[in-house]
Parts: structure tokens; sequence; C-alpha cells
């Protein structure tokens, strides 16, 4: 096993009475990760992710939190953990600084490092200015922003942030992003989102979770190769021959789009464009049009997560291979 | 340590809030009526109980009866002031920020009830201070004022834990705080069933949280009322902790 994976969840089960939440979830986090956890509503994320900060008990399965089990060793797995609720947990009647003091205390920040650690988990969030305003007064970003400082003051290895960016204004979330890849450089970070242009544009690896199953997980660049196309649009003066095109090589099946447009699948490796272009023009059925078509990560998420609701999920490593 | 941290928190979160201010004041000041009330009843009969051989002295006259007042009207106090200690925190999710912080269930529910605790010994304080305030003018009978600040101090211990485990049921604090009530004033009344029967009656007046409390008032010190209240601390306390605990495990 590697010696920087932060996070190891292994066979993870929840139940809530006969209901089960999250089933056997498996995933590794690594040092500089930034994971993005993805999901329909109701699909297990906060769960999981109230299950890994110690929240909530495990039906069955093992954590290791910088290879020590959070079960066993609750106290010592917890100072490896800054854990950010989807709602923040703030106390109204405090100012900032009283609550950012406390919660360093909480988690065991040395008296003589608290003021630097403080100050710099307000740098860090933006907060410089708010330290003696009361929380109560603060805005919904600004308390987002309280509530991350809270996670990270104590500079944990792992930074659970359960939808960090939901209602926030657009020049704070872009704020908060940068944040978030600038925590991802020194930390393990885990996310949860259902904004999906936010993964594309922080995380490093995607998990997508559906019913409590993992149904997909790999890196962004495994993410962009899922999203490269695997079909071409054609579009061509004179209806082209079929039997032509489907000799191709690397063409698998055409369809007709409309009148005028194909579209024409071809297995992953091995795309026919050139030759497909050259073949059009050789027989002389005028190309107007010929589009790879890219899969949006919205598609991909929308494939796995609507996918036939009888059908059992299918295995994650077929899917990744 | 982080027993006292979470403590010491509770304690002046306490203090932020009007409500503590408010509590404390009310009580004072109608701690200091009956007090009053008191003194000026012992000095109408003074003169009558000089004369009397075996005649109660200021402490009984005094002390005893203030401390049996405040123990009714801090019936009334604790579940208010306890109702919102986990209940509170379980409805604005901020119990997530103890939960997912290096300290064990044990310590932030400890830390709870000493930060309560300490409130309500503040609240003890001020009222001893009154009987204490008559020794520049006569003689007190120590002994007898500390068992009685002991018999308070314990029973408001006793009323904290039973407080404080109402509040780990519900999320609702006034829900929190009309239960506790409903369960003090019932273990306080307790001992009004079987009062005429023989082989009963022992065992309800074992059970009533006042029983005990009376005779410490009167001065006697038993290890049996002492440990009936340290009992019931901490069976009130350990039922908080798994309370806690089941809401991780299973919902």
């Amino acid at each position: 096993m590697n010696d920087n994976v932060l996070v190891k969840v292994e066979n993870l089960y929840r139940y809530y009475d006969t209901h089960c939440v999250v089933q056997d979830l498996n995933f590794e986090l690594r040092k500089g990760e930034i994971l993005g956890f993805l999901g329909p509503n109701g699909a297990g994320k906060t769960t999981t992710m109230q299950i890994l900060s110690g929240n909530l008990a495990p039906s069955a399965g093992q954590i290791l939190i910088n290879g020590i089990d959070i079960l066993d060793q609750p106290k010592r797995a917890k100072t490896c953990i800054g854990y950010l609720p989807e709602q923040p947990p703030l106390y109204a009647d405090l100012t900032v600084d009283e609550y950012l003091e406390y919660c360093a205390d909480l988690n065991r920040v040395p008296r003589n490092k608290l003021l630097t650690a403080r100050k710099l988990s307000k740098q860090r969030c933006g907060l410089k200015d708010m330290g003696n305003k009361l929380i109560s007064n603060l805005s919904k970003g600004y308390r987002q922003r309280v509530g991350i400082a809270q996670a990270i003051i104590h500079s944990p290895a792992v930074v659970i942030l359960d939808e960090p960016t939901v209602g926030l204004d657009p020049i704070q979330i872009r704020e908060i992003r940068s944040l978030i890849v600038e925590l991802g450089k020194e930390h393990g970070v885990i996310l949860s989102t259902h904004i999906l242009p936010e993964v594309q544009s922080v995380c490093s690896r995607v998990q997508i979770i559906h019913k409590g199953r993992l149904v997909f997980n790999d890196s962004l660049t495994g993410l962009a190769q899922r999203m490269q196309s695997t079909s071409l649009l054609l579009a061509c003066r004179h209806m082209p021959e079929s039997a032509v095109i489907k000799a191709l090589p690397g063409v698998t099946s055409m369809e007709l789009v409309d009148d005028r447009h194909l579209r024409v699948h071809f297995s992953p490796d091995n795309n026919p464009a050139e030759s497909l272009a050259a073949e059009v023009i050789k027989r002389g059925w005028g190309l107007l049009e010929l589009t790879p078509e890219h899969k949006s990560l919205e598609q991909i998420f929308v494939d796995l997560t609507t996918a036939d609701e009888t059908s059992a999920p299918v295995p994650i490593q077929e899917r990744v291979a | 340590m982080m027993i006292f941290t979470i403590a010491w928190r509770e304690l002046r979160n306490l203090f932020l809030s009007p409500l503590a201010w408010c509590v404390l004041a009310v009580i004072q000041f109608i701690i200091a009526w009956v007090f009053l009330i008191q003194v000026d009843n012992f000095l109408k009969f003074a003169p009558t109980l000089a004369g009397m051989s075996n005649a109660p002295g200021v402490t009984d006259a005094i002390a005893s009866p203030m401390f049996s007042t405040a123990s009714i009207i801090m019936l009334l106090v604790v579940p208010i002031m306890s109702m919102r200690l986990i209940a509170e925190e379980r409805r604005s999710g901020t119990l997530s920020l103890l939960q997912s912080a290096p300290v064990s269930m044990t310590e932030i529910v400890l830390g709870k009830y000493f930060g309560l605790l300490f409130f309500l010994f503040i609240m003890l304080g001020f009222m001893t201070l009154m009987p204490l305030s008559l020794a520049i003018g006569t003689h007190l009978d120590y002994g007898k004022l500390f068992s009685g600040v002991l018999g308070l101090g314990l029973l408001l211990g006793a009323f904290a834990s039973a407080g404080l485990f109402i509040s780990t049921l519900t999320k609702q604090p006034v829900v929190a705080a009309v239960s506790s009530f409903g369960l003090l004033l019932m273990l306080w009344i307790i001992s009004w069933a079987g009062s005429g029967d023989e082989r009963y009656s022992p065992v309800f007046h074992y059970l009533s949280i006042l029983d005990h409390y009376r005779s410490l008032l009167r001065g006697s010190f038993n290890t049996t009322d002492v440990l009936y209240y340290l009992l019931f601390i901490i069976t009130f306390l350990v039922f908080s902790i798994r309370r806690l605990d089941a809401y991780r495990l299973q919902h």
C-alpha cells in the first residue's frame, strides 16, 4: 500500500433500519488529491461523509484515516480530519475569533500556536477583517467561509467538505474553488457537490455514487477520455452508402439522425474521421459537416444515474476498463 | 482537559444570552425576599425563643427554610437552563462540530454537564451569601449551613443530570424543558404514594429526591443520602452518553 494514502475505505455499508443507504463502498484518497463526490439527491453522499468524519458509525466496513482505524482509535483518527457539514456548525452567539478559538481548542491545537493557526485559516478563507463580527450577523457566504476556516484550522491531513459552494454568489464560488485547489496541494480533499462544472474545474478525481453504490471512479484525465467522442456526426449533400462507411476500419455502427445527418459510432481507440473524410470526398458525396461528438460530464452522470432501474449496477472495474 | 474546554465554552455561552442574567437576577430577588421574611419572623419570635431551652437557632430558623424554598424554585429553573444543552446543538447541527473533533462522547456529555453545573453553583454561591451575612451580627452554626449548601448542591447536580439526559432525547428545547420538569416533579412527589403502606412506603421514600434533601437540611449528614445523589447523577450521565452514542450507531 502506498504511504500517501490518506483515506482508505473498504466494504463500507450503512443501513437506516432495513434501508441500505451505502453499500459496498471502496475507495482511496491520496495526498494531493481532490476527490469529487457526485451523485443525485439521496444517493448517500452526505451519509458517506458523515461516516468518514466520525459523525455516524458504519454498519459494516473499515475506514482508515492516515492508516488509523476510525472505529478503533476515533480520537487519533479525528485529529487528521477537518469536516464541514452541509449546514456549517456555527454558534451564532459567538464572534468569528471566539468561534475559531474554540474549534482550535477542540482540535487540540497547542495554545502557543493558536493565534497563528487562527490567523492563517482566517487569511486563507478571506475572513481577515471579520474577526470581531458576530456570526449571527454574517451573510451566508461568510458563514460558509467560517465553516471552511473551522475545518482547516488544525491543518488536518484530510479535509471533507459537504457542498461547500451552495448558496454563494459567483465571485465567492470562484474564491472558494481556488481555496479548495490550494488546499488540495497540501491536504487530501473530499468534496461533495452536485454542481458538475465544479468537479471539472476543481477535482483531480471523480466518483459518482448512485443509490449507495459507487458507479464511477476515475481520475479527471480518465474522465476526459470517457468524454471523448465515440461518435462522429456526418452531414453530406448526397446520402452516403451505408455499406461503404460501415466497411471503414474502426466503424462499429451507424444511425440516421435526420434526412441529412448520420451518426457514425466507432471504437474508442480507432477514430475513422480521416479515412471517412477521404472516402466521402473520393466518392463525391459533398461533405458539409464532420463533427466529433463530445460527451459532457452531465451526459455521463445522467447515463450512470438513470441507467435501467431494474438492472443491477455494473461493477466499477468493467466500467472503467 | 477537553471536558474543561467544553464546560468553559458552555458557561460562557450561557452568559452570552440574556436568559442566564435574567434567571440569576430573578432568582436572587426571590430568594432575597424569602430570606428577609425569615429574618423578620425570627426577630419577631426571638424574645420568645430566647426563653425556651433547646430553641431553634438562627441557622435553623432562617437558612434551612430559605434553602428549602430555593430547592422548589430550582426545580422550575434547572429545566429551563438544561433544555438547550444537547437539544439545541442537535437542532442547529452544531453537535457535528463536537463529534468530528477528537473528543469522546463522554467528554462532550461531561463538558456540557459541568458547564451547567458551574452556572448553578454560581447561583448557589449567591444564595449562600445571604445567610452568611448574618455572621456579622450573630453566631452561625456553620456545620448546618454547610450541610444545607451541600444538600442543595447535590440536588442541583441531580436536577442538571436529569435535565441533560432529557435534552438528549429531543431536538426541541421546550419539549426537553417540560419533560425535565415533569420528571423532576415526579421524583419529588413520588413519596406521596404508598404513604400509608408499611411495605412499600420505604421504597418510595428512598426514591424521592426530596426526602434525602430534607435530612441534609436538618443537618444530619448521611452517606446514604449523598450516595443517592451521586448514583442519581452518574446514572443519568451514563444514560446521556449512551443516548448520544446511539444516534451515531443506528437510526
